[in-house]
């Protein structure tokens, strides 16, 4: 985990065409639909979308923590630091999620056992995956703590004792104490007061840069991913619709739906009398369009767009999008603009 | 943590004393007279008088509690047997043991089966082994405990004759009586622990403590199952309640000599005094069954433990 | 992608009442089902008790006693040569009877007393749950015997004992139902327009409060009946010759060991009878709340 150049050559996650289904009583759930996704060592990836767009499961299915029943992996692969996960026995998977993947949740309200205090929960982690006796993984359950902005002596409290914000500084804590490679944050401050999101972002801000981790970062607030990640990756229905480098993306995106998000976000510098709003309702998971999931929303959408399902294409600079009509239009002739 | 013990130990004497004052309402709105029933049918008018005098039946019916509950804290009398003309306390002390230990063997045989199949049950929702179990638990909530009592005598005493159908006093002849009380309790804390584990194993908790790698055997047990077991203590309180009410069906099966064998013949005797009495020391006992698994609870459950720091 | 290959599902349900939706999701439950089905039986069963039993549940006949199942007697006779079957039918309507009954004193009594704690609070509402913590306090089956062998026997007396002193839960389960329904937005609107304290607690708090009271009762009625069997199975309730389940195995105990028939078929007409309420009170409950079922 030295610090290491950017770039496709050394990718630390790559996952090809993941399927994830869940199968219930009343229909099948196409949550995660051959998905492909990067992370290079080092990087900040943020991973936008809608709820139910499969954020969540996708990064459930990288830890191999889906609910099974009735969650299924149906095909692909997740290629992490060179091997397969999907191929890996629970056995070896055990010793790699909290050791070389550890994950954030979205609610810090629940996401701490109510019965334990917090040293016992952080130091559950370290005696896990490090060698080391009970007594030091205290000490060192403390010095995670402190390092989260927590005063030591409150290490043998009890979660109900902590704010929201203080929970969720106690979970960044358990996600870090073995220095991870891959750090999958699910919103991690969607169920934060305001004030308290800017300073837990901060946080994780430096700590990645301290510890110095990967992260992919789930959220749906496009600000968030302005102000921490490196690369992006807009999810619909599913399906990656489009990857780029930050800059590159919000500067110029494809994808109509990537537009359509952009131009829901207010901005101050123009003053818009309303904001345009992506139409229609995200699909039932149970029931996807046919073709592209996303034709019946889009401006942009030809009778084909409704037949195949668009393949992902490279638009120069590692910026790649999963819509035909848009692709053709930029090979066609650049610029050929909104 | 002493503070909390306090605070409910204190807090039980009102419940007590309120238990006592609908105990003794009632048997003073019950129909006979108290003089006729000690002295006899030969007593006097003026015989009876004096006792009514003496005994202070004729006080108004705040002060004749007042006495009632003020003699019963002091001297342990809560008055005496029509029958036996013995103090009601010495008959009770005399069968509460066999209660006691009735009630107690049926709640560790409804722990011990009951927690581990509701554990089981909840690991495999749905499975055979899971609609098995609570089919059967289902059939043991609906059970009438004094026809199990019959059916059992049936089978193991009538037919096969290898336990005892009565007396409590020999480990096998504890058996049967134990079994038919700890239906209704094994079912309750089989489903309350089933659905209590249902609710905790897909807590947001569980899955941090898959996400670091934990066994899910430790997962299970540990994290899962000390959240799980909250809720099932205070069952097991209850169902303490419920068995101490139902041994007094189970002991007039199984001619058992304890308290509540007691509390049906005195109301078949209509000996009211011990009547009132076996009522108010089993509520008593309740009460203070329910005081300790409060305790437990606060014990095992944090959020109060760490209120009374 | 290779395209979604799931065929194309029914449109959407139709919209159902609230009630039509809730027995929908309870059909979906083949124990529920069992159980209300059961129950409809054996209501009807009380109901035509003299059109269906083929002999008087009191007629004795000493040339037939201790029979066993035959074409003439389906379920044998008992210790007076009196038809099991013919009993048990009319028992049907006694413990449905006691049953239908105790409890809807429980919840009369019990229910108005949540509803009064919980609406008005303060110091009403700390004396009526005193008064109820006291009486919980008392295990439920003891209290009802307490009371039982205060009132004396008799079909009455043994309604009010099992229903009083099942009371106490519906006045806790009412009132906090009263006490969440209370802060809800569309209460205070009613208040703004005027509405008088009885008129919300009838127009509004109570039927939203139905579902919790709707199960408790279901189950309440298993637990009623069960209770009122045990009360004259000690002889506190029913007296003979009324063919009460409870007393019939109480009568029929002293020849278990000759003659088990004569507590087989009363006792498992109990259990049968309280196994079908709880089924419908479960699968009631999941119906209700979906919320508690995934």
């Amino acid at each position: 985990m030295e610090n290491s150049a950017h770039g496709g050559n050394d990718l630390l996650l790559d996952i090809q065409g993941l399927t994830i289904h869940y199968v219930t009583d009343s229909g099948t759930v196409h949550a995660v639909e051959n998905l492909n996704l990067r992370v290079g060592r080092g990087e900040t990836l943020g991973f936008v979308g809608e709820t139910g767009a499969g954020k969540t499961t996708a990064a459930l299915g990288i830890m191999r923590l889906i609910p099974s029943p009735p969650g299924v992996i149906k095909s692909g692969r997740i290629i992490f630091d060179g091997n397969d996960l999907l191929e890996k026995s629970e056995h070896e998977m055990r010793s790699i999620r909290g050791a070389k993947i550890a994950m954030i949740f979205q609610d810090p309200m629940t996401s701490l056992n109510p019965v334990m205090t917090v040293d016992k929960q952080i130091a559950e982690m370290i005696r896990l995956h490090r060698n080391v006796s009970d007594a030091e993984s205290m000490r060192l359950a403390g010095d995670m703590l402190e390092l989260v902005g927590i005063r030591r002596e409150r290490m043998h409290d009890y979660p109900h004792q902590f704010s929201g914000g203080m929970k969720q500084r106690v979970v960044i804590a358990i996600a870090l104490a073995c220095d991870p490679g891959l750090l999958i944050a699910d919103e991690p401050t969607t169920a934060l007061d305001v004030t308290i999101q800017a300073q837990v972002l901060e946080l994780m801000k430096k700590l990645k840069r301290t510890f110095d981790a990967s992260m992919i970062l789930i959220t749906h607030d496009l600000g968030i991913v302005a102000d921490i990640c490196d690369k992006v990756a807009i999810m619909y229905a599913g399906r990656v619709v489009e990857y780029a480098g930050k800059r590159e993306l919000f500067t110029n995106p494809v994808h109509p739906y990537t537009i359509g998000l952009f131009n829901s976000v207010p901005d101050l510098d123009e003053d818009v009398e309303r904001l345009a709003v992506i139409p229609g309702l995200m699909p039932d998971p149970m029931d996807l369009p046919t073709g592209c999931a996303f034709h019946p929303r889009c401006a942009f959408a030809l009778p084909e767009c409704s037949k195949d399902s668009p393949d992902t294409v490279d638009v120069g600079d590692g910026h790649s999008v999963a819509c035909a009509p848009r692709a053709a239009e930029l090979a066609a002739g650049k610029g050929a603009g909104k | 943590m002493i503070r909390y013990i306090i605070r409910r130990v204190l807090f039980l004497f009102p419940v007590l004393v309120g238990v006592a004052f609908c105990v003794f309402t009632l048997l003073y709105i019950t129909p006979g007279d108290p003089a006729r029933m000690i002295l006899g049918d030969m007593a006097t008018e003026e015989a009876m008088n004096r006792f009514r005098q003496t005994e202070g039946l004729n006080d108004p019916f705040l002060v004749q509690f007042g006495n009632y509950v003020l003699k019963a804290v002091t001297k342990g009398d809560i008055g005496r047997s029509y029958v036996t003309k013995r103090p009601v306390m010495h008959e009770i002390m005399q069968a509460f043991p066999s209660t006691l230990k009735l009630a107690a063997f049926a709640m560790a045989i409804a722990v011990i089966v009951g927690i581990p199949c509701g554990i089981l049950s909840a690991i495999k929702q749905y499975s055979f082994f899971d609609v098995i179990t609570m089919i059967f638990a289902m059939i043991g909530l609906s059970m009438p405990v004094f026809w199990l009592g019959l059916l059992l005598i049936i089978l193991f005493s009538v037919q096969l004759k290898w336990l005892p159908s009565s007396g409590f006093d020999t480990f096998k002849s504890m058996i049967l009586p134990s079994v038919a009380l700890s239906a209704q309790a094994i079912s309750m804390v089989t489903r309350m622990t089933r659905s209590s584990m249902l609710e905790v194993i897909r807590a947001d908790y569980i899955r941090t403590a898959r996400s670091k790698g934990q066994k899910e055997s430790v997962v299970i047990w540990v994290h899962a199952l000390h959240n799980a077991l909250i809720p099932v203590v205070t069952i097991c309180g209850l169902q303490f309640g419920a068995l101490l009410a139902g041994a007094i069906l189970t002991e007039s099966i199984f001619a058992i000599p304890g308290v509540g064998r007691l509390m049906v013949e005195s109301i078949k005797a209509r000996d009211y005094p011990v009547v009132q009495g076996a009522v108010l020391f089993v509520a008593v006992a309740f009460s203070i069954v329910n005081l300790l698994v409060d305790l437990a609870y606060a014990f095992i459950n944090p959020r109060i433990k760490a209120q009374y720091k | 992608m290779a395209g979604s290959t799931e065929s194309a599902r029914p449109p959407g349900r139709a919209k159902r009442g609230p009630a039509m939706e809730v027995f929908f999701r309870l059909k979906k439950s083949p124990l529920a089902m069992f159980g209300l089905v059961v129950l409809l039986a054996l209501v009807f069963v009380a109901i035509f008790a003299d059109v269906i039993a083929p002999y008087s549940y009191s007629k004795q006949n000493l040339a037939h006693m201790f029979e066993s199942s035959s074409k003439q007697f389906l379920l044998g006779t008992d210790e007076f040569g009196r038809d099991i079957l013919s009993r048990l039918i009319y028992g049907a309507r006694i413990s449905l009877q006691v049953g239908f009954i105790a409890v809807s004193i429980a919840l009369l009594a019990g229910g108005m007393l949540g509803a009064i704690a919980g609406y008005y609070g303060g110091w009403i509402d700390n004396a009526i749950m005193r008064v109820m913590d006291v009486l919980l306090s008392i295990p439920q089956t003891l209290l009802a015997i307490a009371i039982a062998a205060a009132l004396g026997p008799g079909l009455f007396n043994l309604m009010i004992a099992v229903g009083v002193s099942d009371a106490p839960n519906y006045a806790r389960i009412v009132r906090s139902s009263v006490l969440s329904i209370r802060e809800m937005e569309f209460i205070e609107a009613a208040h703004a327009v005027g509405s008088s304290d009885l008129r919300i607690i009838l127009k509004h708090i109570i039927p939203n409060s139905m579902a919790p009271i709707i199960v408790q009762a279901t189950l309440g009625v298993a637990f009623a009946i069960l209770n009122a069997a045990g009360l004259s199975f000690i002889g506190l309730g029913i007296q003979p010759p009324y063919p009460e389940w409870g007393a019939m195995l109480s009568g029929g105990r002293q020849y278990i060991r000759d003659y088990p028939h004569l507590t087989l078929y009363p006792g498992l007409s109990i259990m049968i009878t309280i196994l079908a309420l709880n089924f419908l009170g479960d699968g009631l409950r999941d119906a209700l709340d979906p919320k508690l079922k995934r």
